[in-house]
Parts: structure tokens; sequence; C-alpha cells
């Protein structure tokens, strides 16, 4: 009988065994992108891999998954599963996902692609391919479950073109993009470990149990589908930092300062996440406040002080997301309420079960600072008011979010900070993101800021049709009000409820 | 009797999405191959220039000195999005998983004259190291290329040759009774011995090209199609004659996965070439230079592998590129 090699030696053959020392042609000009961070990698050997798996059982245990969640998006299909979701409303919750996160996906797809070539070690090279791929699928499938939304509900039908325009998804793509464009262990500690590491739990499952909350099948299957590649990639995430801290102490300061920057910036982009939570979804499955306590105040607590014999600590400023906790969700919904006439999905107001709902999971702040807002917005609307704001908000230079969110310690003064480079002057929403702008200076004035460009007169036109337009936002019917809006026409004709009296469409501003 | 099930009568309000519509025409349905494909690599507004590359986009059309006017005119003839590649991929690792079990069941190593055993151990083996740097190559050609209707399928080639390299593995394994010195002794092989240097250094220097559709050309059309008919077709011939036909059963996931393989190489080559005339005179210089060194560097393994035969063998692969290309692609290499 053969010998047969156990598995950690059959993988080590299988994979690492295919590399070689080069001689032809330098280390340095194979791999050109290892010196220019400062990462000091003395042996790639030590790489522990964190997932052992060749080729032939991955495209087993893929297939196998996909034949499942393509059955089930087919049923889901034929059988017009839209219509077993709770109400029209959690579309909208669909609409961000596809138009926010889903290219996110691809971006993944093609960044682990990057750092699957420029990493040195087989075993990193193929981790890292194997993420790329996974994130190929994850675009593609939730492209071919959230297709069928599409056909039925409006604000999907051109969310790549708009991921490259519209102004508040310049939010996640800058994120995204900021990620790419650094170098490859800036790009794996931000994505791998500060985002699928400490953060993921707080993207994947409000959106998925939300879905199945909301009677949502399809969503839900591509959520559980993806789960499994989910634990692949946060072991990785977990290892990068491990190899990366156990190679040189020079590193230490180095991957600090980027835990700190990614970690701020995750933080404000799941913002957009936490208000679909508390406001989007028709039947909530928990508030921002819990899901912040579960899953970064106590498990990413734990994590940090396992991290501590690398001589890591928290992340800078978390202090203020404990406390941002109460606020954060609120402050962004009141942003997208005002400025809905130029978005791809619909909002409104709560209705008095769900303001009682905040009033419960927010017990410091809902009542005391944003049901009186909301309230009075709400009257006003029902009076034919409803409000649009007609001018342009100011946007952080860095995480791109409207200058919204209120001082530490003081929550009706909103914060603002700002710094001087090169002659001009870049504002910013918080000491976080003002941070991460001065420590890359050169890098963060480049951002492509939607409202200045639209002033610039490089988004259509000078008015907000011309630039809506230039969006491919149709007018009148992917943006507004819910109340106003077609979606919740066909919604009702299709459930035979009768249309109320009282919702003739606003004009906008 | 026809029963009619009666069903909700809910319209849709469009068939899918714009970017898709727009090239397809609005009344069409789409293929989840083309709403996974068409379009979904961001185009435009990016926001900070690579540390990396500050003279590039992120995603930038100038990384290859190929123009295209679209680049979502490339079509992959197999359609491949992940669930397609994969579900395929796994079928055939079915198969092959089969093949290995019968292979070591009926001890079909004992039937394999030792000196032909041999060759594969020191003529086949060796390739994995190559079949490592197609993997790379692919992902470089992912990374850096433009476009999701080429990127994605440079990916599934890249992923592709590291199973390939995979089963080169298993194949040493399985000819040397698990003995992995069989394994070692290719790696120093190729590290050390005269006779793969040619071919180590022709990979080396794939691995610092920079335009990524020369590597296309030079990888996928260039080294694949003079490689595999060498390596697996004429060996496969060649050792059945010497009653080595089973190593065939352990080498089929390779030369059925060349096959298909080339339809979506020669397709993508021949949109490119078809698109301007300076595009397919690049291309043909590219082809031309690639081939004269991949020649020169499969030499030695040739003549390794058929003595005096060995020269007439890779010309005649060669032969068969060039006619390749030209029937498939429209290009005329020499």
């Amino acid at each position: 009988m053969s010998r047969k090699l156990n598995l950690r030696e059959r993988y080590q053959r299988m994979t690492r065994d295919l590399a070689w020392e080069p001689s032809y042609q330098s280390k340095s000009d194979i791999y050109p992108q290892m010196e220019f961070e400062g990462i000091k990698i003395e042996d790639w050997d030590k790489w522990e891999d964190p997932f052992r798996l060749t080729m032939d059982s991955y495209w087993k245990y893929q297939a196998e998954k996909e034949r499942k969640l393509y059955s089930i998006i087919d049923a889901f299909a034929q059988n017009n599963g839209h219509m077993n979701v709770t109400d029209a409303r959690y579309v909208n919750a669909l609409k961000l996902f596809l138009t926010g996160v889903s290219p996110l996906e691809y971006a993944a797809h093609r960044g682990f692609a990057m750092v699957g070539r420029q990493f040195p070690g087989a075993g990193a090279q193929v981790a890292c391919q194997m993420q790329s791929i996974d994130e190929l699928r994850h675009v593609q499938t939730q492209i071919h479950t959230i297709s069928h939304y599409n056909k039925y509900f409006n604000g999907f039908h051109d969310f790549r073109h708009m991921h490259d325009r519209v102004w508040y998804l310049s939010v996640p793509k800058s994120f995204f993009d900021d990620a790419m464009s650094a170098g490859p262990f800036e790009f794996i500690t931000a994505i791998s470990f500060s985002f699928e590491y400490v953060l993921t739990n707080l993207l994947f499952m409000p959106f998925m149990s939300g879905a199945a909350f909301n009677g949502d099948m399809a969503t839900v299957t591509f959520g559980f589908s993806a789960q499994s590649d989910e634990s692949r990639h946060m072991t990785l995430g977990l290892e990068v930092i491990k190899f990366m801290a156990e190679q040189h102490p020079d590193n230490i300061p180095i991957i600090q300062k980027w835990i700190d920057k990614w970690f701020w910036r995750g933080y404000r982009l799941l913002t957009l996440v936490g208000m679909m939570m508390d406001y989007m979804l028709p039947k909530k499955v928990m508030s921002w406040r819990e899901a912040w306590e579960i899953y970064f105040e106590q498990n990413g607590g734990a994590l940090f002080e396992d991290m501590a014999r690398y001589g890591l600590r928290m992340p800078k400023y978390w202090e203020q997301t404990i406390e941002g906790k109460d606020h954060i969700t609120h402050q962004a919904w009141g942003i997208f309420y005002n400025y809905t006439h130029a978005a791809a999905f619909h909002t409104w107001m709560p209705d008095n079960e769900e303001m009682d709902w905040l009033s419960a999971k927010y017990p410091d702040s809902f009542d005391q600072y944003y049901r009186p807002r909301f309230e009075h917005w709400r009257e006003q609307a029902e009076a034919g008011n409803r409000f649009y704001n007609p001018t342009l908000p100011m946007l952080c230079q860095t995480c791109q979010i409207p200058m919204g969110f209120t001082e530490p310690g003081d929550p009706t003064t909103i914060g603002f900070r700002a710094s001087d480079f090169e002659g001009n002057r870049y504002h910013f929403c918080s000491d976080g993101c003002k941070d991460i702008f001065d420590n890359e200076p050169q890098k963060f004035c480049q951002a492509w800021m939607p409202v200045h460009q639209i002033y610039q007169g490089n988004c259509g036109g000078a008015t907000v049709p011309d630039v809506l337009d230039w969006y491919h936002l149709n007018f009148g019917v992917d943006n507004f009000d819910y109340a106003q809006s077609p979606d919740r026409q066909h919604w009702q004709q299709w459930k035979g409820e009768a249309a109320e009296e009282s919702d003739a469409p606003d004009e906008a501003a | 009797m026809q029963i009619d099930i009666k069903t909700a009568d809910i319209k849709p309000i469009r068939n899918t999405f714009d970017h898709v519509a727009k090239r397809l025409g609005k009344d069409k349905p789409a293929s989840r191959y083309q709403e996974a494909t068409f379009d979904i690599q961001p185009e435009t507004n990016f926001h900070y220039r690579p540390l990396w590359d500050p003279e590039h986009l992120l995603y930038d059309r100038r990384r290859t000195a190929i123009e295209m006017e679209d680049w979502y005119a490339f079509r992959d003839p197999r359609q491949y999005y992940y669930g397609t590649w994969t579900i395929t991929r796994s079928r055939q690792q079915d198969h092959m998983e089969k093949n290995f079990a019968f292979f070591e069941k009926r001890r079909l190593v004992d039937v394999m004259p030792a000196e032909w055993r041999n060759k594969v151990a020191t003529l086949l083996v060796p390739i994995r190291h190559a079949e490592y740097t197609a993997n790379l190559n692919n992902c470089y050609m992912s990374a850096y290329g433009y476009g999701t209707a080429i990127t994605q399928a440079c990916l599934y080639a890249g992923l592709d040759h590291l199973g390939i390299a995979q089963y080169l593995t298993r194949i040493a394994l399985a000819v040397s009774d698990g003995d992995t010195a069989v394994l070692d002794a290719a790696k120093t092989a190729w590290t050390d011995d005269e006779m793969w240097q040619p071919l180590r250094k022709l990979c080396e220097d794939l691995l610092v090209t920079k335009d990524w559709f020369e590597l296309f050309v030079a990888q996928n059309l260039v080294i694949d199609g003079l490689l595999y008919p060498l390596a697996y077709d004429r060996f496969d011939t060649a050792i059945s004659r010497h009653g080595g036909s089973a190593l065939a059963m352990l080498t089929d996931f390779a030369l059925e996965w060349f096959g298909e393989s080339s339809r979506w190489v020669d397709a993508t080559l021949k949109t490119a070439a078809a698109e301007s005339d300076q595009n397919k005179a690049q291309i043909e210089q590219w082809a031309d230079a690639w081939s004269t060194r991949a020649v020169e560097a499969l030499t030695p393994i040739a003549v390794a592998e058929f003595g005096a035969e060995g020269e007439a063998t890779l010309a005649e692969i060669r032969a068969e590129l060039v006619t390749r290309a030209k029937k498939k692609s429209g290009l005329d290499l020499q």
C-alpha cells in the first residue's frame, strides 16, 4: 500500500512545494510590492495555512453549495417569492445592498487577486486566490438572487452605473478604492482582518437575518451559502495579523496604525448598515446598539485582549463608538430622509409602533433627541409638507458621509474638524476621519467628492434633475418617500390592498 | 386532461438590469452568464491613485498595448460564471477521483514498465512547477486586466492550473507508491538540471512580464499550446505504446481541460485581433517571439522524451499551433 501523507504534509506537497527559489529573475522583480509599506517578512515558510483546501475538494464543496443555491433561486423566482416579504419597504434594504455592498464583493475579488499574485509565499498566494474567487462567487450569486427583485421593484435597475456615481455610494466605493490602492499588506489588514474578522458580523448578520425575519428566502439562502466561505476568510484575516506581528517587531506600529484607520473607516461604513437595521426592516432583528455591543464590544474586546501579547491595542477612538451607538443610526436616517429625492431607495418616518421600538432600544437617546424631530417631520409630511432638503450637503473628506454626526459628549452639536494641506482646507466629521487624512493627505486629497463634483459641473448639469439623470435614477420612480412610490402602488395592487387616498405625490423642492 | 394551475398574475416591470438590456435589447431575457459578467467592473470616478502604480488608475485600460473600444466584446464560449465553472470542474473531479481509485485498486502502477514510470517521474512531474507559474500568471491577468468578461475567466484558468499542478503531484505519488522523494527529485531537477533550465528561465521571465495581455498570449496561447500537446498528448501516446496506457487515466483532466480552455483562448484572441490591425500585429509579434523562446525551452524535454525525433515532434506541434491560430483566431503566426 502507498504510504499515506497526513493532511498537513499532503497540503504542503500540493501547494507550497510547487514554488521554488528563483534565480534568473530577482524576487524583488517578481514580487515588486513587498518592500514599500515597510512591513518586514523574514520567512514566508512560517506562514500557517489558515485552511488546507486543495482544488479537488474546493470544487467538490463549492459545486454542492452552488447546486443547492441555484435550485432555491429558481424556485423563488418561479413562485413569485418576492410576494412573501413582510412589506415592500423591506426591499429598500436590498437596494442598498445591491448598489452598495455587491460591488464591494467584486472589488474584494479583484483586490484578493492582486495580493494573491503579490505575496511571495505559495501558501498565502493560494489562500488569497481562493478568497478572490469566493468573492467573485458572492457578487455573482447576489446579482442572480436580486435579479428577480429587479424585475418587480425599482431602484435596482442600474446598480453598477450608480455605484460609480451616486453620492452616498461613494461611501462604500471609496472604502474599497482606499484598500485596493494601498499596498498588499495594508489591503489584507484592512479587508481580511479589520473588516472580515472584526466587523463582518455587523454586515452579514443584519442583512441575512434581516432577510430571514422579513420572509426573503432567496437572500437568506445566499447568506447561508456564503457563510462557510466567510468563515474561511475570517481565519485568513486572523492568520495575516499574527503572521505579520510575529515576523518582526517593527511591523507592530504599522499594523496598529492600519487597525486604527480601518476600524474607523469600517465603523463609518457600517453606519449605513445600522440605519438599515433600525429603520428599513419592517420586522426588526436587533438594534444597531445591541449588535455593536455583541459583535464589537464583547467579541472585539476579547479579540484585542488576545492581541495584547503582540503589543496591539484596541483601535483608536473605540470609546467614541460606544457613545455613538446611541446616535449614529438616527442621525444617518435623518440625513437620508432629507435627501431621499436624490437616492435610489425610498425613506419614510417610522410609524408609532416602530417609534416605540426605537424608544425601548435606545432609552438614553431616542425620546430625548430624535423622536421629537421625527414626529415633527411626520406631521409635516401628513400635512402635505414632506421635507426634502434642496441644498447639497457638505461631505467628510475621508468617509464621504454628509457632515451630520454629532460631537462626542454633545448630541446637539454637529462635529466638525478641518485640516489644511497644500493651500486647501479639507473638512471632516470626526477625529477618526481627520487622523486618517492627516496620515496620508496626499492620498485623501484626491478623493472624488460627489458634491464637489456636482458643483464643478462634472455630473450632468446644474440642477438636481440633471444630476439624477446622470445617475440614471428614474425621477419620481426610484426616489422620494416610500408613501408616493410606484413600488408601494404595485405592492398594494399585487396584495389587493386599497391605496390610501392621502398619498398624492408631492412636488419636489 | 390538462390542468391549468392558477397562479397570481404579477407582471414584471423589466426583464433585466439596464446595463445588460443595453447590450441585448430591452425585451430579451438575460442569461445568468450575461448578468454575472457585463459591466460588472467599476469604470470611472476612482478615488485614489494606487500607491503601487501611481501612473495608472485602479482599473486602467492602459495596462496593456492592446486597445479595445469595448472590453465586454469578449465572450467566453463556455459561458462560465462561478457557478457553471465550479459545477463543471466538480463533475470532472468526480470522474478523476474514480480514475485514481481504479488505478490504485488495480495496482496499475505495477503494469507500467519501470523505464516509463521513471519517465513520468522525471519528465512529467517537474512540469507541475510550470503549472504553478501558469497559476500566478493567470492570477496576474485577473488582477490587472480590464473588464470582467476576460478577467473572471483568467481566474478560473489560474485555479484550473493550480488543480492540474496538484493532479501532477498526485500522479507523482501514484507512480511511486507514495514516495515523496519523487517530488523532491523533480524539484531539484527543475532548479538545477540543465535540461529544465531553459523552461524555468522562461517561467521566471513570464513572472516579470508587465503587459497582462502579452502574458495572456505568452502563457495561454503559446506555452499551453506547445506544452500540453507535448507533455500530455504525445507523451501519453508514447507511453501507451509501451504498456503504460493507464497513465492516460491520470492525465485525462489536463488534456480535456486543454481542449476546453483553448476554445476560450481562441475566441478571446479572435475578438482582440478582429478589433484592429494594430492589435492583430501586436498579438502576432508577441506570439512569434514567445513561440521561438518556448520551442527552445521545450527542446531538451522533447529530446529526452522522443530522442532523435524530439525536435521534429516539437516542430510539428508548433506547426499545429500556427494552423490553430489561423483557423480559430485569424492570426498569422510563424
